[in-house]
């Protein structure tokens, strides 16, 4: 079989990131098409474990580099050792999740290969010549450019929730490997001091399958307690309108928009929010939009799947207790 | 400290994006801007220069108007510009963009380079770290805070759920994101002084590169716009009523839940 197309799995904690098995799941059925191997590769310390649940997801063979000096990420080390083993086994395609880890380690080792990359692409389409076509969003999402590479291999980061997590089948068998994952020294300039992850328990926001999400109609800080009661009967993450960031009622890391964070949801429920052209940038791929608006004139209603006319602390709290039953069955 | 900062001019985030006959975007009429986040980035080298002495030069590749966006760097604070614009390059991905940034800043004595974390146009988050690369420099991405002495810099930047703080040392190539700082707006005075600020226009040719040389290593092949969401069904009345059945179509109907 020709040498494949390749997953990075990103970890977290330990834990494999949902967009890896997201790309391993859709990686399955284009490498099947494309009649190439599915590879995965695990950087990381004591990450061997992970190489079975990515087989189960459907990879073939899992590369894994563990070794002390990966188990922070830093750019330079996880550029030196993927450039390393790229160049030694040839896939034709890497895949990464358009992360926060994935945006910097992309770029750093697409020009280290001298190759394109293609960037928080929303779809792929199998192509006689060229392998892919990717689809992204430009512009903000005003426009959808379709792109494909000149050289090999092809590189790009997909955006989180854009593909269906597969049924994992903890049966199925792949080969492991251990690679080499010596660092050039060169590339081990950075020093992790300190990382802190926020101590909640709600998913984050770029991977949430629901999103509930708050703007200046929510009048202040202290009534974003109601959609956090709401986000946590749907299991949901909490987002904000950059009016609610600037006025100080939500950290920024929150904010959903052009210059917050793009977020591709199943559900996307918009509190007080009016939904100008730049928070539109940030979730206007979520699959379905709920809006709960006072002003039955506002711009939401015309993005909206369902749009609830009403002031949100009147509904909000209905709402919650509606779902609460709903989830409860 | 010297220090230079990357910028690019971008559309306007208002802007309403058409198509061209050729089916490329059009630009006609576009109000353009420096890209929000090279705003942060410029204000950040203009605030390590006030701190540490040095010179703030602003580097950027695009069309003649580009020159406007340095011009409101330099009335911001910085000393100088270099505009990299030559007509015979068509199409520019990202890895064209950090060969010809890289050429023209090679040219400049640097300790520290900044830029966006990402372009709002293309959206790509690439050309930063790949100049980093190009350079042989270390770069920390997407920082909300840096604080720099004379041979390395420690950076605070935003990560999936949290923060890292890093140490590394300079040269290194820091891309900035919102929170770093509050940009400054160009005061009457420093308008006034930005005109009489170098700012060098640049061909290729200029920086000893051929647009042959430059083909693009991922090509669009076709731009489209997306078929704009339209609003469906928009309930009315007392809220246990519309609660109920919101959540019921959204059980039945759209199966979201
Ligand atoms: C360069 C640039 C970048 C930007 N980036 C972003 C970005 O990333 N993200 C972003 O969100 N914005 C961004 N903006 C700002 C954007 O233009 C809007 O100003 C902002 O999104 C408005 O937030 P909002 O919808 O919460 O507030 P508003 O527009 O004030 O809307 C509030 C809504 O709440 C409703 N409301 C009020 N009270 C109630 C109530 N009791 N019950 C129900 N509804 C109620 C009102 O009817 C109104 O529709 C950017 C702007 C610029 C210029
Ligand atoms: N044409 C350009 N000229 C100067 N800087 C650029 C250019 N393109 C990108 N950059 C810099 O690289 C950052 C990321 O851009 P991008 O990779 O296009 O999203 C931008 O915020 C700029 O700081």
């Amino acid at each position: 079989m020709p040498s494949g197309l390749w997953v990075f799995i990103e970890q977290q904690k330990g834990q494999i990131r949902k967009v890896s098995l997201e790309l391993l799941s859709e990686g399955r059925k284009v490498a099947d098409e494309l009649n190439l191997e599915l590879g995965a590769v695990v950087l990381g310390e004591g990450v061997s474990e992970l190489a079975k649940e990515a087989i189960s997801y459907g990879a073939d063979i899992v590369y894994v580099a563990d070794n002390s000096d990966l188990a922070n990420y830093t750019t330079g080390a996880y550029t030196s050792v993927l450039n390393k083993l790229i160049r030694e086994k040839e896939p034709q395609i890497f895949l990464l999740g358009n992360t926060a880890i994935g945006k910097d380690l992309a770029p750093r080792l697409a020009q280290r290969l001298g190759v394109g990359l293609a960037s928080d692409c929303t779809a792929m389409e199998t192509h006689p010549e060229n392998l892919l076509v990717f689809t992204r969003p430009v512009y903000a999402g005003k426009a959808l450019n379709k792109v494909s590479s000149q050289v090999r291999p092809i590189l790009a980061t997909i955006r989180p929730n854009t593909f269906p997590l597969a049924q994992p089948d903890p049966g199925r068998e792949g080969k492991v490997e251990n690679v080499d994952g010596a660092i050039d020294p060169a590339d081990l300039k950075a020093i992790v001091k300190d990382i802190v992850l926020a101590a909640s328990e709600r998913p984050e926001l770029t991977e949430a399958n629901i999103i509930v999400s708050g703007g200046r109609g929510m009048k202040g800080p202290e009534h974003f307690a109601m959609l956090e009661e709401l986000a946590d009967v749907l299991g949901a993450a909490v987002g904000a309108s950059r009016a609610a960031v600037d006025s100080g009622w939500r950290e920024h890391e929150f904010q959903v928009g052009q210059t917050g964070k793009t977020v591709s949801p199943t559900l996307y429920i918009a509190c007080g929010i009016s939904v100008a052209i730049q928070h539109l940038a940030g979730m206007g791929s979520s699959k379905v939009i709920v809006a709960i608006n006072k002003d039955p004139e506002a711009n939401i209603f015309n993005v909206a799947d369902y749009g609830i006319v009403g002031d949100v602390f009147d509904v909000v709290p209905i709402l919650t207790e509606e779902f609460k039953k709903v989830v409860s069955e | 400290m010297n220090i230079v900062v990357c910028i690019k001019q971008t559309f306007d985030t208002e802007a309403k994006i058409a198509l061209d006959s050729q089916g490329k975007i059009d630009s006609q009429g576009v109000n353009l801007i420096i890209n929000p986040y090279d705003e942060f980035a410029i204000e950040e080298g203009i605030r390590l220069k006030e701190q540490l002495g040095g010179e703030v030069t602003v580097v950027s590749l695009g069309g003649e108007r580009a020159q406007e966006a340095i011009r409101t760097a330099l009335a911001m604070g910085a000393d100088k510009g270099i505009l990299v614009s030559d007509p015979s390059l068509e199409e520019v991905d990202e890895w064209v963009a950090a060969e010809v940034l890289a050429k023209a800043v090679e040219g400049i004595s640097y300790d520290l380079l900044l830029a966006g974390r990402i372009a709002i146009d293309d959206g790509s988050a690439q050309v930063a770290v790949r100049l980093a690369e190009k350079l042989g420099v270390p770069s920390v991405s997407s920082v909300l805070k840096i604080e720099a002495d004379g041979e390395k810099i420690t950076a605070v930047r935003e990560i999936d759920g949290g923060t890292e703080t890093l140490e590394i040392p300079l040269p290194a190539m820091v891309t900035a994101q919102k929170g770093l700082n509050e940009p400054r707006y160009p005061s009457v005075a420093g308008i006034m002084k930005a005109k009489r600020k170098p700012l060098n226009v640049v061909s290729l040719a200029d920086l000893g590169l051929n647009a042959g040389d430059l083909s693009p290593k991922m090509v669009v092949d076709s731009t489209a716009l997306p078929e704009a969401r339209k609003g469906g069904r928009k309930l009315e009345g007392e809220p246990d009523q519309v609660a109920k059945e919101l959540v019921q179509l959204l059980r039945d109907e759209a199966k979201v839940i």
